[in-house]
């Protein structure tokens, strides 16, 4: 999907200016500017600080109402809309839509995603994942070897070891 | 497979011994009266291994589920102690998870939670600060790695078995068997189901669900209940999220008198139950009779249930 590749340059193009791009410099400010007219507008970027896009199918999960980081609730009507806004698409059916035409980053829908961290509402996703700061948690919540084993899961195929 | 330590949930021995479950929900009262709870048990205790206190349902404020579940235990019962994401923040439900423990609560159910906007109160605050597998995962890291999210110590066993909700009625429907994993992956030892009406796609989910081996992992408990009448099947599946009824069964009521309509609705309900069960991979039901919880005994007789004969037992759950 055109849009992983895109996620990956940007990760590419950005690396080298990591030591530029440091939290609450000037850097993060004019990173936030972009972040807000580049992704709000493809993406009705809700600015959580903690971008999972690629593994949500590139669809803002956080346009949820209930802000669900781990799949659809159980309240989506039978026409594919969301239990608390009739009128909009269940954004995890967009989601699930997304991740199934997403040949590199798909499974990851599987990962269980940890709690939104709410210090980062308004920074910059770019900055904190540089920098690690989106992923660090005080204990572990899910090791890598449980995402490589559940991610085979989306697909389908469920060979065991 | 995760280790487990047993929990003294008296649901979980009767699934482990492979005895076909009952679980049913109490009709939570608006009163202070702790006498209402125990009368509301006495209906239920006698075949039921489980009894579910909902978290505010349909986002409706009754007597909160932590306090019944307390209350149930005073007088023996076992309470399946239901957690919403709606109304509480991480804080607070990690300290409630603490203190159902201490109040010899074993059994968690950790689901999302109907939108504020679905109950009467929908001015108020929707807070949704964890989703249910978070919810789970952090439960689970709780009893096993005796932490809280910060990474400070728990400093007592934590003795719980953890349930989440299902619902395979709803769109994505491929998903729903996914989601599942998931919700094993991050520490659900059973499951509750969403009523179940379409027995048919009900049929389809458990071809999924055990073709990817989940129905040895984790218990489920199908979803069933009574439909009072024609009218209150049309306001569950319209006014109700997440609650599917196929045309059939609403012609059927809608065939029949307005007298009779409740003893029609209970004989669909025992039809389903029967024909759940000779489904592979369900361990048994939640009977939820909202307001009719007198017909459960009813329903458990009439299909059959009582003559629980155990099954196989299942390894290494
Ligand atoms: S229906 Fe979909 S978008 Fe609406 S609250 Fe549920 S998961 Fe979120």
């Amino acid at each position: 999907m055109l849009l992983e590749w895109i996620y990956d340059l940007t990760h590419a193009l950005l690396k080298p200016f990591k030591r530029i791009l440091k939290p609450n410099s000037f850097a993060e400010k004019a990173m936030i500017a972009i972040e807000k007219v580049g992704k709000e507008v493809v993406f009705d970027c809700q600015m959580c600080g903690q971008c999972i896009l690629h593994s949500t199918g590139m669809v803002c999960s956080m346009n949820c109402p209930k802000n669900l980081r781990n799949g659809p609730c159980g309240g989506v009507r039978l026409n594919g809309h969301c239990e608390v806004k009739p009128e909009q698409t269940c954004v995890w059916v967009k989601i699930y839509e997304g991740s199934l035409a997403s040949p590199k980053y798909g499974g990851e829908m599987m990962w269980i995603q940890p709690p939104v961290n709410r210090k980062l509402q308004d920074s910059s996703s770019w900055v904190n994942l540089l920098h690690g700061i989106d992923q660090k948690m005080k204990t572990v919540w899910q090791t890598q070897d449980e995402k490589d084993a559940l991610e085979p899961i989306f697909r389908g195929s469920n060979e065991k070891e | 497979m995760k280790k487990n330590k047993s929990s003294m949930s008296q649901l979980e021995q009767v699934l482990k011994s492979g005895r076909f479950a009952i679980t049913s929900e109490l009709n939570p009262p608006d009163s202070a009266d702790a006498e209402d709870v125990n009368r509301a048990a006495m209906i239920l205790a006698g075949f039921c291994d489980g009894i579910n206190a909902v978290d505010a349902s349909g986002a409706n404020c009754h007597m909160s589920s932590m306090s019944i579940c307390a209350l149930l235990t005073r007088v023996g019962y076992e309470p399946v102690y239901q957690i919403s994401c709606r109304d509480r923040n991480r804080i607070a439900i990690q300290g409630d998870i603490l203190g159902a423990a201490a109040m010899g609560i074993r059994n968690l159910l950790c689901i999302t939670g109907d939108d504020v906007s679905a109950g009467d109160q929908p001015g108020a605050k929707p807070v949704f600060d964890f989703d249910s597998i978070q919810l789970l995962r952090t439960a689970r890291m709780m009893r096993d790695e005796r932490v809280f999210l910060s990474g400070r110590k728990i400093t007592s066993e934590l003795p719980l078995f953890l349930g989440a909700a299902a619902n395979p009625f709803v769109p994505p429907y491929d998903w729903r068997s996914k989601r599942l994993a998931k919700k094993v992956a991050a520490g659900a030892q059973f499951i509750q189901t969403q009523y179940c009406f379409d027995v048919d796609r009900f049929k389809e989910y458990m071809r999924q669900v055990r073709d990817m081996g989940l129905h040895e992992q984790v218990y489920i408990l199908v979803g069933v209940g009574p439909l009072r009448s024609y009218g209150a099947a049309n306001f569950m599946r319209t006014k109700v999220p997440g609650i599917v009824i196929p045309d059939e069964i609403m012609d059927r009521l809608k065939k029949t008198p307005k007298e009779r309509q409740q003893e029609e609705g209970k004989n669909i309900c025992t039809e389903i139950i029967q024909q759940v069960r000779e489904i592979e991979g369900i361990a048994g039901v939640h009977i939820m009779a909202y307001r009719q919880e007198e017909l459960v005994a009813e329903i458990v007789r009439e299909s059959g249930l009582l003559e629980r004969k155990p099954k196989s037992q299942k390894a290494g759950i």
